[in-house]
């Protein structure tokens, strides 16, 4: 008997509501929010455990790396280079902007290699893809929440004062985490196909870290100088990193900073940032949706 | 309505086609794609399942049994969800479950605990009912004292343990399974055993991938065969079992016999030249050919496969170059295991054939009542002159595989009756 009469001899016909549910491959999110949710947790959730509770200096440690970039950027920067002393605060604004870079770090690099490290989970569990670069920026978001408490502290001890703009910077910081969460979903896609995205990312973060107002303050292209390079600064500004650290230097630390809208020049220039912002989630999240049924076969 | 769902079949599998790509060169960083923009990578397509069609009843344990590279596991795959399909649709009739890998996402450096809980999540249960199940996993593990012990710490044995519970605890109506069997010591697999016994009594439907054909007579209720991803057999297990048997041993028993003789080989054993699939040595001085031979079966047809408890034959055909006085005809049959079972020759029964001609041509035949046991056989043929002259020897000329219906594991079967008398319990007789 040939495999052709062997499948014509197996070949019955239904109807529609005779079968049940059609299987209809892997996505990025399944059909289940709930299960969804759950997973992304769950994975989150033991990533964290592990790199914290693993042993009792798990919290220690992830703390001592931004306070060591802090205290080499600030010995570097504000003592012998005197860069930053006529802004109010400089210190706490650059404990800040090093806490939240470090977050966006995080996030973007373990998203990026996300894919490729549950590699066993891919390939033979199906459940929805989508978890698994959403708890890896879920679990970086964790550590920026822990890591924002000496922010904050080291913020009232310098003699910040609380004002109401404090409960517009969450906002912010959702701002930040999106956009770092669409980063990761690009990336995660594109380190599938291409390996050598990881080091380029890499050098894009270095730039990032350079291009961004976080051990200089803004100011320093804007007026002082006398201005001289106010285009370089509206460009800085063209990053969404640089606009919502910026911003919540203006927020949460002292309203002597400029706000984003001041440093670009114009409010309405805040619109690049914005659709930056935005087409990275959007095309982040529509790119992954598209690419999640074949993961599997192309890892 | 009712009626209705009690007809649906727990799985529906509608002429399904995948194919893979494979890149001839793999592409895998972008510095390559800016340097070569204009180097088409041609790829290569494997099809992997070509029009696949069945259903599964509910309550039915369904054997799906290939080689490797037969799709078998893309199968598995497309039905979990894992894989799209290409063409054709798949429909589940309730819950269904995967488990193509025992212990998947089991993080070495996390305890049990946090490791039942990682691998519900994974195959779909939620806290909640991940916290009621613990205790029954854990129970069925045997792991009470070793819950907070990082799995790092664990013994393979105990890791195989934990995974199964995790997986027999998820009550799916449908069950996916990929060869766990094949891990474990023997006391942990007859558990497995027992749970398969039990998942089939409590009227769950299991679809089960393996290469153990034992394992597929003693479970399944229909069983599939699938090679080059085509759908070569489905039915009673029994005859899917020997279809893939003889499949087996026609292509696969030459790369096993090797694997097998360099095994032996560093082990430094019985320094045995393993038989192959190709012809051995050939010997003789040419005046007599061996042209062709070949193996009959039942009904006097030319086979490769024969089935035990039949008559079968064996037949060559010789041709003469030179005139050649009282020659004598042999054949031999060796198993896999370079046991002689069977040896026949004319020196018995026609020791003085007489004078043969340049020219002629003989038919030797030896009919036998087949009890070989089922195994592949390798036929060496000869023509000689007695006293060790030989005219024409072809060693391991071809071979023939025999199927049985029962597997004994004895070198042959010896036709027998077997039957149970049951003697009163009080007063013993004597039957005769």
């Amino acid at each position: 008997m040939s495999a052709a009469d062997v499948t014509a001899r197996a070949r019955r016909t239904y109807s529609e509501e005779e079968l049940g549910t059609p299987i209809l491959g892997p996505s990025a999110l399944g059909n289940d929010s709930r299960r969804f949710w759950h997973l992304t947790w769950t994975l989150a959730k033991t990533d964290f455990k592990l790199r914290f509770f693993d042993n009792a200096l798990g919290y220690f440690w992830s703390l001592m790396r931004p306070l060591m970039l802090f205290g080499v950027l600030y010995l570097v920067f504000s003592v012998a280079l005197d860069v930053g002393n006529d802004v109010e605060y400089f210190p706490v604004a650059l404990l800040m902007g090093i806490v939240l870079y470090s977050f966006f770090n995080e996030a973007t690099s373990q998203g990026l290699r996300s894919l490729l490290m549950r590699e066993p989970l891919v390939r033979k569990v199906e459940f929805p893809r989508l978890a698994v670069p959403t708890a890896s920026v879920l679990s970086a978001t964790f550590s920026l929440g822990l890591n924002l408490i000496p922010v904050v502290v080291f913020a009232l001890v310098a003699g910040v004062t609380p004002r109401w703009t404090w409960l517009l910077c969450p906002f912010l910081l959702v701002g930040l985490v999106l956009f770092a969460w669409g980063l990761a979903l690009l990336l995660s896609c594109l380190f599938v196909r291409a390996r050598d995205i990881e080091p380029i990312w890499d050098v894009v973060l270095q730039i990032m870290l350079y291009a961004t107002p976080i051990f200089y303050p803004i100011e320093l292209f804007v007026y002082i100088n006398g201005g001289e390079h106010p285009e370089l600064g509206r460009l800085i500004m063209c990053s969404p990193l640089a606009v919502v650290i910026q911003q919540l230097r203006d927020w949460f630390i002292d309203p002597g900073y400029l706000s984003a809208a001041e440093a670009i020049g114009l409010a309405w220039r805040l619109v690049i940032p914005g659709a930056i912002w935005a087409g990275v989630i959007v095309g982040g999240f529509f790119f992954f949706k598209r690419v999640a049924p074949r993961i599997a076969e192309d890892l | 309505m009712s009626a209705d769902v009690q007809q649906r079949p727990a799985v529906y599998v509608d002429g399904v086609h995948k194919t893979f790509r494979l890149p001839k060169e793999q592409v895998h960083t972008l510095k390559e794609r800016v340097l070569h923009p204009f180097r088409r990578s041609g790829f290569e397509e494997l099809r992997a399942l070509r029009d696949v069609q069945f259903d599964v009843g509910k309550g039915e344990f369904f054997g799906i049994v290939g080689r490797n590279g037969s799709g078998k596991s893309t199968l598995l795959k497309c039905m979990a969800g894992i894989y799209g399909t290409d063409e054709g649709r798949i429909y589940v009739d309730g819950r269904l479950s995967t488990f193509i890998e025992l212990g998947v996402g089991f993080n070495p450096d996390l305890p049990a605990r946090d490791n039942v809980e990682l691998n519900a999540a994974m195959l779909g249960l939620n806290t909640r009912e991940a916290r009621e199940r613990f205790d029954a996993i854990i129970d069925f593990a045997e792991l009470h004292d070793f819950i907070d012990l990082k799995l790092k710490n664990y013994s393979s044995g105990m890791l195989v343990r934990l995974a199964f519970s995790v997986m027999i605890q998820v009550d799916a109506d449908i069950l996916l399974i990929d060869e766990v069997l094949a891990v474990g010591d023997a006391a942990f697999q007859q558990k497995c055993y027992d749970e398969f016994e039990r998942i089939r009594r409590s009227g769950k439907t299991v679809l089960l991938v393996t290469h153990d054909m034992n394992a597929v007579r003693r479970f399944c209720d229909r069983a599939m065969l699938l090679e080059h991803g085509r759908m070569l057999a489905i039915g009673d297990p029994e005859t899917v079992g020997n279809r893939y048997l003889q499949l087996n041993f026609s292509e696969e028993a030459r790369a096993i016999a090797q694997e097998e003789a360099r095994a032996l080989g560093e082990r430094g054993a019985a320094p045995v030249e393993y038989m192959s699939e190709r012809e051995g040595e050939r010997f003789g001085d040419g005046r007599a050919e061996i042209v062709e031979a070949w193996c009959e079966d039942a009904e006097g047809r030319a086979a490769t496969q024969l089935e035990n408890g039949t008559r079968a034959a064996y037949v060559a055909r010789v041709k003469f170059h030179d005139d050649v006085e009282d020659p004598l005809f042999t054949v031999s049959m060796t198993n896999t295991q370079r046991q002689q079972v069977l040896s026949a020759s004319t020196v018995w029964t026609v020791p003085r054939p007489g004078l043969f001609r340049k020219g002629d041509v003989v038919e030797f035949r030896v009919d036998f009542d087949n009890i070989l046991a089922q195994d592949r056989y390798q036929v060496s043929a000869s023509v000689e002159l007695s006293g060790g002259h030989w005219l024409d020897f072809r060693e391991r000329m071809f071979s023939v595989v025999v199927t049985s219906k029962k597997v004994t594991g004895a070198l042959v079967d010896v036709p027998q009756e077997v039957s149970l008398n049951r003697l009163g319990a009080s007063a013993p007789e004597v039957v005769s």
